[in-house]
């Protein structure tokens, strides 16, 4: 048997964008097994519901993650709204719905440009954050922030979007759809991509479903399970089919999110057509009594937020289940018996968000 | 930023940011923003690095991780702390883990305050790090050279 040896892998790494510290057992140049310790993000924000009021915890909750900060404030809204059975406007969840489509093309593109960075595509990489630039000038026009936005409100939506807006969000979604097909042909077909996704961290369905994953990295494994089939916010009016894919490795988890960033160029453009006249906020009255839960999809996979309040102005708890924490036992099944070279990669492929499963 | 005398390399470590400042740092090395064209370069090393960027704020478990980053950084070495959080632990600032903004654990030259920063914010600090560096760069080749002279009449003395 050949020696062991344990590398210890971040918590600060060139590759890693956020801090994880893996210790890989290496067997040669294979890994054996991948211990993971978390714990550098932690920040503790679900504790704050006894100091900050249930409104000013959207604002709270939506910094969970920078990334896809509209949807945790989606999400938290939400659930407040079940426990005080409102029902917001039309208009509101259908800017929700657009917003949180937005999100998600911005995710993925970022994604699709770390996954290029890793396997040392530099132009690719930055190909991809141009056109993600794009989308954060339509955040930035709608909302006035780039990643943080602070437009959900109990009850609904703060800003209301006009329809130049809303034309010029239609025109430059259908600008990156042109542009991402060129850049999907370099993903899919390029050999040397190819090579460095083919058959790389395998994920069996199996696998995939006894591990509990979520999110593209399910459904990449063959996986049919998309939140938004539920129809929260507007997503029951409107027609969409679940992206999946049967390779299994990581070039399926690729060409999902690729399919996934047109799918939510398309959804968006539905949302604009039949985006409905009126208010776009009810007013809201009172403090929640009772406890709620909600489930949605985020880029990452299937989001969960549990809320308890007692009648007062403070929530009891406030509980979030984040996709990035579902997938972890997924990852390190993938990383057994990888090239120590691939580690970078397979970590990638999950799409981790380290912020949002520490909170 | 005339008289910068050497290229100065930027290490960037996420402390426990949202990551919406992170990302907005990230953006800012891409080309759309290129703060690369101020001579900087990102690298991944400490011990390469003359800029420390650093987002989000300091918790129990990162401290350490800050400190020995910082402490492998040569001199002369300017720390940047981007978006409230790292200025002084922002929204986070009440919660249970967090001790606080970067200034606690290390040395901090350069606050750009914003929630996220915007990229335009984060430039200027870079651009400001710089030329701070520059200057951290000259007082040390000053005190060297004083402590040149010093020797040189000692060992005279000596003699
Ligand atoms: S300052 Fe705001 S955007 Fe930046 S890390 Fe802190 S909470 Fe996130």
């Amino acid at each position: 048997m050949a020696k062991q040896s344990i590398v210890p892998f971040g918590p600060q790494h060139p590759v890693l964008p956020e801090p994880i510290h893996l210790d890989l057992v290496l067997e040669d140049e294979k890994v054996i097994e991948a211990i993971p310790s978390i714990g550098f993000v932690h920040r503790g924000l679900e504790s704050l519901v006894d100091k900050k009021d249930f409104n000013e915890m959207t604002y709270v909750i939506e910094r969970t993650c920078g990334i896809c900060s509209f949807m945790h404030g989606m999400g938290y809204c939400e659930s407040v709204e079940k426990i005080m059975n409102v029902e917001i406007p039309d208009r509101g969840k259908y800017l929700r719905t657009m917003w949180a489509e937005m999100s998600r093309v911005h995710s993925h593109l970022l994604w699709l440009g770390l996954l290029a960075d890793a396997f040392g595509f530099e132009s690719l990489f930055y190909q991809c954050w141009r056109m993600r630039e794009k989308v954060l000038d339509l955040f930035e026009m709608t909302t006035g922030g780039r990643c943080i936005f602070s437009v959900n409100k109990i009850g609904g939506v703060l800003k209301d979007v006009d329809d130049v807006m809303l034309a010029t969000i239609k025109a430059t979604t259908q600008d990156i759809a042109a542009e991402l097909r060129v850049i999907r042909k370099t993903f899919m077909e390029d050999y040397t991509v190819e090579a460095r996704l083919r058959g790389v961290g395998i994920l069996t369905k199996e696998q995939a479903h006894n591990l509990g994953t979520a999110g593209p990295f399910a459904r990449a494994s063959g996986i049919k399970m998309d939140m938004r089939t539920t129809g929260y916010a507007a997503y029951g009016d409107l027609d969409f089919d679940i992206i999946t894919s049967n390779e299994c490795d990581s070039y399926g988890r690729c060409e999902v999110r690729i399919n996934e960033i047109f799918q939510a160029i398309d959804l968006i453009g539905q949302c604009i057509d039949k985006m409905p006249k009126g208010d776009i906020a009810t007013i809201v009255k009172g403090n929640p009594n009772g406890e709620a839960f909600v489930r949605m999809e985020q880029p990452r996979g299937e989001a969960v937020y549990y809320s308890k309040a007692n009648g007062s102005k403070f929530l009891e708890r406030m509980r979030i289940r984040t996709p990035t924490f579902a997938n972890i036992p997924g990852l390190l099944e993938t990383l057994k018996g990888a090239d120590f070279a691939d580690v970078p990669l397979l970590i990638l492929t999950i799409d981790p968000c380290i912020s949002c499963t520490e909170r | 930023m005339g008289n910068v005398k050497r290229s100065p390399w930027l290490l960037h470590y996420d402390g426990s940011s949202c990551n919406g400042c992170d990302i907005e740092v990230l953006a800012c090395l891409t080309p759309v923003y290129d703060a690369e064209r101020f001579g900087i370069i990102n690298t991944g090393d400490p011990m390469q690095a003359d800029i420390f960027l650093i987002t989000g704020g300091i918790n129990k478990a990162n401290q350490a991780v800050v400190k020995q980053l910082y402490d492998q950084m040569p001199r002369p070495k300017v720390v940047v702390a981007v978006g409230v959080c790292a200025c002084t632990g922002g929204v986070f600032k009440e919660c249970y883990n967090i001790i606080g903004g970067a200034d606690t654990t290390i040395p901090v030259d350069i606050y750009v305050p914003g929630c996220a920063a915007r990229p335009q914010a984060i430039i200027d600090g870079i651009v400001k790090a710089i030329d701070l560096w520059q200057a951290k760069a000259d007082k040390m080749e000053n005190v060297q050279k004083e402590l040149n002279k010093l020797d040189k009449l000692e060992e005279k003395e000596k003699k």
